[in-house]
């Protein structure tokens, strides 16, 4: 028998961890991305940056102005510096969500890309991780583009707030990864829809745009337990250089959300490509 | 057998001055049929929208600005007052793009029905006006549930406060018929949206007067205001829930403006429809 | 002959309480161009997919290239060419794309794709359309991409599902004739299909499939030969008077099949029967002598039309 290349790739991989559903190539499907996304409109993609800057223009100079300081772990901080991390991780939250849920959803269920992906020697880790990496790579660029805008306007008081850029990447994963696997389990854009509906209370209620303590205790501490206030919280810590162990809760939190998201990910692609 | 036995004729059975004085009545019930699908899911969006935007920022940062504005408050009262109306104006217009833009999309891009429709014998203006009739009904029903959200939180003052619902609803309805047009003409819509949503709706909600007066925002962006169906909206709503000061002659001008932005939507989407179901 | 490529034996696959492939027992030999005949919703698709090591069996075995799907399913999937009923192309792709970035889901280098991407796109007649995106294509242009696609990684078996529904007669002829191609190079066919004259043109041997059950195996020939008369008389009295006229001729012939708009007659000489029924008086409104092909053979077998 002729072994063929792609005979001899597979083959290597016989007996290694994961085999079944992990073939090390996730790359191919970050590159199968990165080919759409050349040919894709550059505007969309650019206009994703948009959002946040607009918000902070009309919220953090505009309200900023009826506003003034707000008080946040005993200093006194002008209005747009408080929100700009919010923002951040607000737009990190959106732009992950978006690409693993629209995105992936129209793949699984018109596209059938995914159908062509797993007939090769892929295995659904692969495509999990690789769709998931794209969309880390988009927030990566908006991170970046965001502080670029931000810091020169002097929101970024502290120097670790460059580090608001890796954790918006982690923030990314995060909801990517639990975003995805939640797609999987969905049957119609309107059901899809749910998701959105609860996004928009915890966009609201997140401490974006003012201190929790506004709110009774019981529900602060409901608040707290969301997602996007643990973004919120990890982000703002590091952009107004607020170091505590906290901030490590935080980003251990979103390491949970990967780990959960990326498990029930592969199970479901398992379940709906392989049975 | 039987089918043909029975079979009588279209000229007997089809009545063609019926279809031509109420055609659009019935692409409206076709639209409302598919919308009452989702009825819960509209109703449930309709009654939390309202209740979640106006907690969040009207109670939650009116609590800050109200504490640093005083008792003079925003533009003479608390700051919920004051932004209940723009959110008002806000969710009719949101509503009214639902309902126009993807009806539309769908009957000429997706599904293609308008294309069966108009197979029968109903028009592109009889199809046009039918979405709007339905997105009406749709805006209306938005803007009731939100206007007593409104009273509930105490944020209508003026005995006057009922006329909102009209010129919020007038507002919606503009906008969509203007969405519907555009949309009508649409074949690649993708990025059309993505760009839309972005750089015309987003702008237009942040910079539309709507969080705090136009006047304090910097003169070079005031522009934003006066072309924005919102802030025509949103003034006559202030006026007319708490009673912003407003002279005659502008209530008129924004009146006028709504007005004639429904016009020309209205029939540039009637003449969009049937030029494209024409083609 | 050496071990078959393919072997399953009690092949069985259940959807809940629906049992879509029903013990199943069946080789495919190297080089071999099998086919599985049947109507939608007889369990080819399905069993394709378990082929294809992306379904998994529910009991029975099954060996490919030696392996089981259910543990060396990347390893298998190596081996194997898939061209799905549905095109599953990368819509936002270029035609060369397409090839380039399914290489490289095997892990195949981009220096080999290069050459291997001319090679299958002279072989898929579609040079002219390299950077065209793959939805201004023609539906036989398309399915030929999806083909050349499927043989990127050189593979030992191509899987096809459906390879010609839909697409008009010449680009039908067009697929044959690449595919026999293919064949020619030593290259495992397994074929699904619903139309008996591909099932004819292009399958060495083949199973007729009906409710996830086998019902008959061999060559197209020898099915007909075995199942079926040489030729058969089609006629039409009209829709109401069929049944009737069926009753009066049932007795000329060595089997009768009456469908809702026609009477199909078995016999081994069409004009000889078609001269004793105007003989003996009667006046059918149409009437078409042909061979027999294995469209009757499932009607025979199954008492019901392939296509319904």
């Amino acid at each position: 028998m002729i072994i063929s290349a792609a005979v001899a790739i597979a083959d290597a991989r016989r007996g290694k961890l994961g085999e079944r559903v992990y073939s090390g190539r996730s790359r191919a499907i970050f590159e199968r991305g990165y080919i759409a996304f050349k040919s894709s409109t550059w505007m969309v993609i650019v206009s994703g940056f948009v959002e946040p800057v607009l918000y902070l223009f009309a919220f953090g100079y505009g309200l900023g102005k009826l506003i003034g300081n707000i008080e946040s772990g005993g200093l006194s901080i002008p209005y747009a510096a408080y929100i700009a991390p919010a923002l951040l991780a607000t737009s990190a939250m959106n732009g992950a969500i978006y690409d693993s849920t629209m995105n992936i959803f129209f793949k699984l269920n018109h596209d059938r890309i995914y159908h062509g992906m797993l007939a090769t020697s892929l295995g659904p880790l692969d495509v999990a991780l690789g769709e998931i990496g794209l969309a880390l790579m988009r927030g990566f660029l908006y991170g970046v583009g965001f502080m670029a805008v931000v810091a020169p306007l002097g929101l970024i008081p502290s120097l670790w707030g460059i580090l608001a850029i890796p954790a918006a990447v982690l923030i990314a994963f995060g909801f990517a990864s639990v975003g995805m696997a939640l797609t999987t389990y969905m049957k119609s854009f309107q059901q899809l829809e749910i998701i959105n509906i609860f996004l928009l209370p915890m966009f609201l209620f997140s401490g974006s745009f003012y201190p929790l303590s506004v709110f009774p205790e019981w529900l602060q501490f409901i608040i707290k337990a969301l997602p996007l206030s643990q973004a919120i919280h990890l982000v703002r810590g590091l952009t107004l250089g607020q170091i505590n162990t906290a901030l490590l809760g935080h980003a251990f939190y979103f390491v949970v959300m990967i780990a959960i998201g990326l498990f029930f990910t592969t199970k479901r692609l398992n379940a709906l490509f392989m049975k | 057998m039987s089918i043909v036995d029975k079979r009588r004729g279209s000229l007997e059975i089809i009545d063609s001055k019926k279809i031509i004085s109420r055609g659009s009545l019935y692409v409206a019930q076709a639209r409302l049929t598919a919308m009452f699908k989702w009825v819960w899911m509209i109703l449930a969006i309709a009654v939390a929208n309202p209740v979640l935007y106006l907690l969040s920022i009207g109670v939650g940062v009116g609590a800050f600005i109200d504490k640093s504005a005083g008792p003079a408050g925003i533009d003479g009262v608390k700051y919920l007052t004051f932004l209940a109306p723009a959110l008002l104006a806000t969710a009719a217009i949101q509503g009214a793009i639902d309902e126009s833009v993807f009806p539309t999309l769908e009957g000429f891009n997706w599904w293609k029905n308008f294309f069966g429709m108009n197979a029968t014998a109903i028009s592109g203006n009889q199809i046009a006006t039918g979405v709007f009739l339905a997105s009406l009904v749709r805006v209306v029903g938005t803007v009731v549930i939100y206007w007593f959200v409104m009273l509930a939180f105490g944020a209508l003052e003026s005995s006057k406060a009922w006329l909102a619902i009209p010129t919020a609803v007038m507002a919606g309805v503009a906008f969509g018929s203007i969405t519907q047009a555009i949309a009508g003409r649409l074949k690649d819509e993708n990025v059309f949206f993505v760009i839309f949503n972005r750089f015309v709706m987003m702008p237009l909600f942040l910079f539309s007067g709507t969080f705090y007066p136009l006047s304090s925002m910097p003169g070079y962006l005031q522009w934003i205001g006066w072309i924005s169906p919102l802030w025509h909206s949103t003034e006559l709503g202030r006026y007319l829930t708490y009673g912003h000061a407003m002279t005659q002659s502008m209530a008129i001008t924004h009146t006028v403006f709504l007005f004639s932005l429904l016009v020309i939507g209205f029939f540039s989407s009637r003449r969009v429809f049937t030029k494209r179901l024409a083609k | 002959m050496s071990s078959p490529l393919i072997s399953a034996r009690g092949l069985t696959k259940k959807f809940d309480e629906f049992v879509a492939v029903d013990a199943i027992d069946f080789d495919v030999a190297k080089g071999e161009s099998f086919g599985l005949l049947g109507p939608n919703g007889a369990g080819k698709s399905t069993t394709m997919r378990i082929i294809g090591a992306t379904s998994q069996r529910t009991s029975g075995d099954l060996t490919i290239l030696g392996m089981d799907p259910e543990k060396f399913g990347p390893q298998i999937r190596a081996h194997l060419g898939v061209v799905p009923q549905q095109d599953n192309l990368d819509m936002q792709l270029s035609v060369s794309e397409n090839l380039y970035i399914y290489g490289r889901y095997f892990g195949l280098s981009r220096k080999f794709l290069k050459a291997k991407i001319e090679e299958l796109l002279e072989f898929a007649q579609l040079e002219e359309k390299r950077d065209a995106k793959v939805e201004s294509l023609s539906g036989g242009m398309k399915r030929r991409l999806t083909i050349a696609r499927g043989l990127v990684s050189e593979p030992e078996i191509l899987m096809l599902d459906e390879p010609t529904t839909g697409l008009d007669p010449q680009a039908r002829h067009i697929l044959w004739d690449r595919l026999f191609r293919l064949k020619e190079q030593g290259v495992t066919l397994i074929i699904t299909t619903h139309f008996m004259d591909e099932a004819e043109q292009l399958c060495d041997r083949l199973v007729v499939m009906d409710k996830g059950k086998i019902m008959a195996e061999g060559s197209p020939a020898q099915l007909i030969k075995d199942y079926s008369t040489k030729e058969v008389l089609e006629i039409r009295f009209g829709s109401e008077r069929n049944s009737e006229m069926a009753n009066q001729l049932r007795d000329m012939c060595e089997r009768i099949e009456e469908l809702p708009d026609r009477i199909l007659l078995y016999h081994e000489d069409g004009e000889v029967l078609l001269e004793q029924i105007y003989s003996a008086g009667l006046h059918p409104k149409t009437s078409l002598v042909r061979r027999s092909s294995l469209e009757d053979v499932f009607l025979r077998l199954t008492g019901r039309t392939l296509v319904d």
